[in-house]
């Protein structure tokens, strides 16, 4: 078995110049960074177990202060755009997760201090469902909650 | 080519407002493949470091829910015109792919 740091390379110098690219620009080693990808939160099958896995909490307070930009009814649901804007200060990170979805937590964002709070992307929304945004500001956890119907599921099933 | 990020960043008043593109697959392992009728094995974008000359101001964690291709806008302040905007991603197979472009 090939250790895993040699296979790595070995990929690199077939892929080109990735790796190289990818360690230039700060980003440690693919492993060490894959170490701290919340593996459980993303694993977790309900919303309270994504919550906790991400934040080691569940106890999220509904905030009107997080808005959630999403459309009402999606046509199709591989393809979803939603945008999470918070107007709290401090936040540390922003997640945002499909309720219906199999493993609900689509993606996690940490913040620094000069990133603005807000994050904007493409998700698969399998089934009509609340598309739920947790944040994490000033240590505390806040929630708010959107429908998206979806027409056509979009988990390829 | 395989592994490029595509971004367009742009100054408005003082934020630096980023979009970028990702190519990847992002399947989630439930995808079955039409003619042997195997599942299609999960590999999907885990990791994304988003660096301003330099330096990581956003550090995203996706699941195999992001859509293919992932796309992703951010904004951060304390930017200038000229400034490099990079973007790094590692995927769940420890495949890596990358973009940088100019903020306008």
């Amino acid at each position: 078995m090939i250790e895993p740091k040699r296979r790595l390379f070995l990929k690199a110098t077939l892929a080109g110049s990735t790796l190289a690219i990818a360690v230039g620009a700060g980003l440690l080693t693919p492993t060490q960074v894959l170490a701290a990808w919340p593996k459980d939160a993303f694993n977790a099958k309900s919303v309270d177990d994504a919550i906790k896995g991400a934040y080691g909490s569940s106890s999220a307070a509904e905030s009107g202060d997080i808005e959630i930009t999403a459309p009402q009814i999606a046509e199709n649901g591989a393809v979803v755009p939603v945008t999470i804007r918070s107007s709290m200060s401090d936040v540390e990170s922003i997640s945002v997760m499909i309720e219906k979805n199999g493993r609900p937590l689509g993606a996690e964002f940490r913040f620094t201090p000069r990133a603005k709070p807000m994050v904007s992307t493409r998700l698969k929304v399998a089934k009509s469902s609340n598309v739920i945004a947790v944040v994490k500001a000033g240590g505390k956890l806040y929630s708010a909650s959107k429908e998206v119907k979806v027409t056509i599921g979009g988990c390829g099933g | 080519m395989a592994g490029k990020v595509k971004i367009r960043a742009k100054l408005k008043k003082g934020v630096a407002v980023v979009k970028s593109l990702m190519s990847h697959p992002m399947e989630t392992g439930n995808r079955k493949d039409k003619k042997t009728g195997k599942k299609i094995p999960e590999h999907f974008i885990e990791v994304v470091d988003c660096q301003h000359n330099g330096e990581t101001v956003l550090t995203a964690h996706l699941g195999a829910s992001v859509s293919k291709n992932p796309y992703l806008s951010f904004e951060f302040a304390g930017a200038n015109k000229g400034d490099t905007v990079k973007i790094s991603w590692v995927d769940n197979k420890g495949e890596t792919g990358s973009g940088e472009a100019k903020i306008k």
